[in-house]
């Protein structure tokens, strides 16, 4: 079966084939990714072939200076994360067939990521922030002798192996719609893995690391968009990690941060009038004495106001707000 | 540029990092050179699990006995024994480390079934056994501040009178040569499963350590046994673990049967893997096949156990071959796996070049001798990189750096240069890598004899000539992984010789090696390893050594 690809090429030497021609990534903007060509290639391949097998292909036999990362080609050493069709996967568990749009197969480097060539990006930042949340074990003690495991139950290590299963190949990162805006944000795969140590029954520095990932570019900063867990290969869920951190660093006290303080204010405001009042959820938020902080967030105000987005002045309860009161208190918990 | 270490690591998988570790925590300033970062090693692929008698009822010496006939006595007993001692240790390590084990009923680690085994000793991560190690053992790295020079890919190790002195590396990302200078050097960059079409392994399997360690002077050997894996994939390859097996999953022949009964009546699926790939293959040679495959079938273990415990194959058979495994058998045939000889060590990882040090696959203790059992290989990886690691350390204490080797770093850079000048032929290393990797398969796989053998050295003579006039289809400097795909040939083409010679010299048939024109085992002659040291140009050096054999006699082996 024959398949179109269309490569993103970049090449820090500037040579390229003449038929790769000028273009951006889409959807735009990348403004931060320098300029790259689009190379169109034919391959024949079976019909369930993956993408993978075409940029393979194409390296093989077509042009040998097609720069892609790859390895197991089975979904397992998580080197071939690209963008196809303008999102995150992995070539190798890609089918062809489901990836061709308008007859042909759009495969680039992620613009949210430094380029090195073609394929190939830098990932650096995705494993200085994989570093950054401490990823090992602190050991509780005392250790178990060298003889001896730790007792912890079976479902304890079963809950962490959704985890373990992250093969790195930083997918989710390239989609974080929070990192594409805030370079310092922990993302997704790195608080995965800080939920995986933090959740650990043998680590001793619970409380240390849920301090550390409560403050600004952490647990937090993440807007919820869900981009990384439907673009996670493995189902890792970070989105879910990072809730139940948020959850842990809460009820360990760690309450004092823009965060938390935004979630009560939008609990409060919805459980006293059933709405949301946008008014007061940035200067809750910020913290109401935080004056210095209250400044920095006016330009954003006068923003919504010549945009015609203020919130109405005078904040209305619903009617019947009374059951959406019984509703928190059934729930229970901090916002009851 | 020039950098010095006391120990240089070449491969980050986790004989490498087992290595480095251990080298840092003996003083030494050791440093890991890697083609690709640590986390993307072939480790990872390992899905089954890792043995070790832990249990109250089981005892290293059944642990070693098993490995010893697993082996088809091939395997050196000493070494086994170390390996088996260990082993308890080394897993519980690696459970402090972090690993998130599976774990009984008690709370202490949990085992499973696996095949050659005489007891369930096979500790595990669902189907992810390798990854989970893998992961744990980058991040005790990243903590351990080893350094990592990653996707630096080496070209030769630099040796001083004749010991081995450091390597020199490519860094892909500037495509600038370096020499980095060490007291010595680890070699654990892994196996060589491009040499075979199809094979389960990843693309980056490419032989490197082997021939480079080859060309300066270490003798391979067990070269010729060469593991084909009972359940790979139909089609892609790819590996379906022996865990799954372990878990009971049956193997089916075309009418249905579960036909390991005729060839393992007592072990059935669980058989060691040479026993098991003959008798699939020799299944399907008799028009029992289907579609040159065979079938596992795991329907009756239920969705709970194949969803808990082995998410990842089912996953995979989903993605390759649109098979669910829950309602579906899958098919499945013999494939090439992994490479039982290597570098020959003894414990403690040391080669006969001083200064030189190999561990896990690369390396052939030997542990495994003629068939390796499944979760034995990363077991190997840790008891003999981390043994290896110390020694290389210790031995670095007492060995003054090395301040030559610009010599060597230009000589590499004038070979780059011609490689990457030669005029284009028509011809591509990727056409000549597939011929290579078919013809290996054909003629020096599962099945060899005097004639194929003979076939295959003259074909590999003409592949070698072929490989000197090949262009590099990619000019320039940064990430040329036409040039980097270049030398990769060049170290499957000598890794690839040495398994034929190896394979023509050894006439009997033992373990993984099984010749049809001598198919029984000959222990009067052949109770001794072939190895196989480089001459240059000229013909390798053939010799040999006996099997150590301690308290496990050799004995007619039955499943």
């Amino acid at each position: 079966m024959q398949f179109t690809i269309e490569v993103g090429r970049y090449s820090p030497e500037g040579t390229y084939a003449e038929s790769a021609v000028p273009g951006t990534p889409f959807p735009a903007p990348w403004d931060r990714s320098p300029a790259r060509r689009y190379q169109t290639y034919t391959v024949d391949l079976p019909e369930h072939a993956v993408v993978l097998d075409a940029l393979i292909a194409i390296r093989e036999y077509q042009d040998q200076s097609l720069a892609v990362r790859c390895a197991c080609r089975s979904a397992i050493c998580g080197s071939c994360a690209m963008w196809i069709n303008g999102h995150s996967h992995l070539a190798c568990k890609s089918k062809l067939s489901a990836f061709t749009k308008d007859g042909k197969t759009r495969v680039e480097s992620p613009p949210s990521m430094p380029i090195i060539r073609d394929l190939v990006c830098d990932m650096k930042p995705f494993w200085d922030k994989h570093l950054a949340v401490k990823p090992w074990l602190q050991n509780k003690q005392p250790v178990p002798p060298p003889n001896e495991e730790y007792r912890v139950s079976n479902a304890s290590m079963e809950e962490l192996i959704q985890e373990v299963s992250c093969i790195s190949c930083g997918a989710c990162l390239m989609d974080c719609e929070s990192f594409a805006v805030n370079p310092d944000f922990l993302g997704p795969q790195a608080l995965a893995q800080a939920y995986r140590y933090a959740g650990d029954p043998r680590d001793a520095e619970t409380k240390e690391r849920l301090a550390e990932y409560s403050k600004p570019g952490g647990i937090w900063d993440c807007t919820h968009c869900y981009e990384c867990v439907t673009q996670c290969p493995k189902g890792v869920a970070p989105l879910d990690q990072i809730l139940k951190l948020r959850k842990m660093a809460v009820d360990a006290g760690f309450t004092n941060n823009a965060g938390t303080r935004h979630a009560d204010a939008f609990a409060e405001s919805v459980r006293e009038s059933g709405r949301l009042n946008e008014l007061t959820l940035m200067p809750k938020s910020v913290g109401f004495f935080n004056i210095v902080e209250q400044i920095k967030t006016l330009p954003s105000a006068f923003n919504l106001i010549r945009a015609g987005k203020l919130p109405p002045l005078i904040h209305k309860k619903i009617p019947g707000v009374n059951r959406i009161k019984t509703i928190f208190e059934r729930v229970g918990g901090r916002f009851k | 540029m020039i950098i010095d270490h006391d120990v240089v690591v070449l491969g980050a998988g986790l004989a490498g990092m087992r290595a480095a570790l251990e080298a840092a925590r003996a003083g030494a300033d050791a440093a890991i050179v890697t083609k690709v970062h640590p986390i993307r090693s072939h480790s990872s692929a390992a899905q089954g699990g890792i043995n070790a008698a832990i249990g109250e009822t089981d005892s290293w010496e059944s642990h070693a006995f098993d490995t010893v006939k697993g082996s088809d006595y091939l395997a050196d007993q000493d070494a086994v024994e170390v390996m088996c001692q260990e082993a308890p240790r080394d897993i519980i390590e690696f459970e402090h480390m972090g690993v998130v084990f599976y774990r009984g009923p008690d709370g202490k680690l949990g085992t499973r079934a696996f095949g050659g085994a005489s007891q369930a000793r096979t500790y595990f991560v669902g189907d992810i056994t390798g990854q989970a190690l893998l992961v744990t053992l980058y991040d005790q790295i990243l903590k351990a501040g080893v350094k990592v020079y990653e996707e630096w890919y080496a070209t030769a190790l630099h040796m001083e009178d004749g010991a081995c002195r450091g390597l020199v590396a490519l860094e892909m990302v500037t495509g600038e040569l370096h020499l980095l200078r060490s007291k010595a050097v680890i070699v654990g960059a892994g196996g060589l499963g491009r040499l075979y079409e199809p094979s389960t392994n990843a693309l980056i399997c490419t032989g490197d350590g082997y021939a480079l360690a080859y060309r300066a002077g270490a003798p391979l050997m067990d070269m010729e046994m060469v593991q084909y894996h009972p359940t790979t994939l139909a089609g892609s390859g790819f590996l379906m673990t022996e865990a799954a097996r372990g878990e009971g999953a049956y193997l089916l022949n075309s009418l249905g049967e579960r036909f390991m009964k005729r060839y393992a009546p007592n072990k059935m699926e669980l058989a060691a893997r040479d026993v098991t790939s003959r008798a699939e293959a020799t299944e399907i040679a008799e028009g029992r096949g289907i579609d040159g495959n065979v079938l596992l079938d795991l329907r009756h273990l239920g969705p709970d156990v194949i969803l808990r415990k082995l998410p990842q194959i089912h996953e995979m058979a989903l993605d390759y071959l649109s098979i669910d495994m829950i309602k579906d058998p899958v098919p499945v045939r013999p494939g090439m796996h992994y490479q039982m000889g290597g570098i020959k060590t003894d414990v403690d990882g040391a080669t006969a070049v001083p200064g030189l040090y190999a561990a896990g696959e690369v390396a052939c203790v030997s542990v495994h001798g003629g068939n390796r059992l499944g979760a034995n290989s990363l077991l190997d990886t840790i008891v003999f990189g981390r043994r290896s690691g110390k020694v290389a350390a210790e031995y670095g204490k007492n060995t003054p750096a090395s301040s030559g080797g610009e010599v060597l770093l230009r000589s590499e850079q004038e070979r780059l240069r011609e490689l990457l000048s030669r005029p284009y032929t028509g011809e591509t290393n990727a056409g000549l890598r597939l011929e290579l990797a078919t013809m290996m398969d054909k003629l020096v796989g599962l099945y060899r004899d005097e004639a194929g053998l003979q076939e295959a050295l003259d074909k590999l003579q003409g592949f070698k000539k072929r490989y000197q006039t090949i262009a590099v289809g990619d000019k320039g400097r940064v990430f040329n992984q036409a040039l980097t795909f270049s030398l990769e040939l060049g170290y499957l083409l000598d890794c690839g010789e040495t398994i034929i010679r190896s394979a023509i010299v050894r006439t009997e048939s033992r373990g993984a090696h099984t010749r049809t024109d001598f198919p029984e085992r000959n222990d009067v002659e052949w109770l001794k390893h072939i190895l196989l040291t480089c001459r240059g140009e000229e013909e390798p050096e053939l010799s040999y050594l006996p099997v150590t054999i301690t308290r496990w006699k050799p004995e007619v082996r039955t499943y």
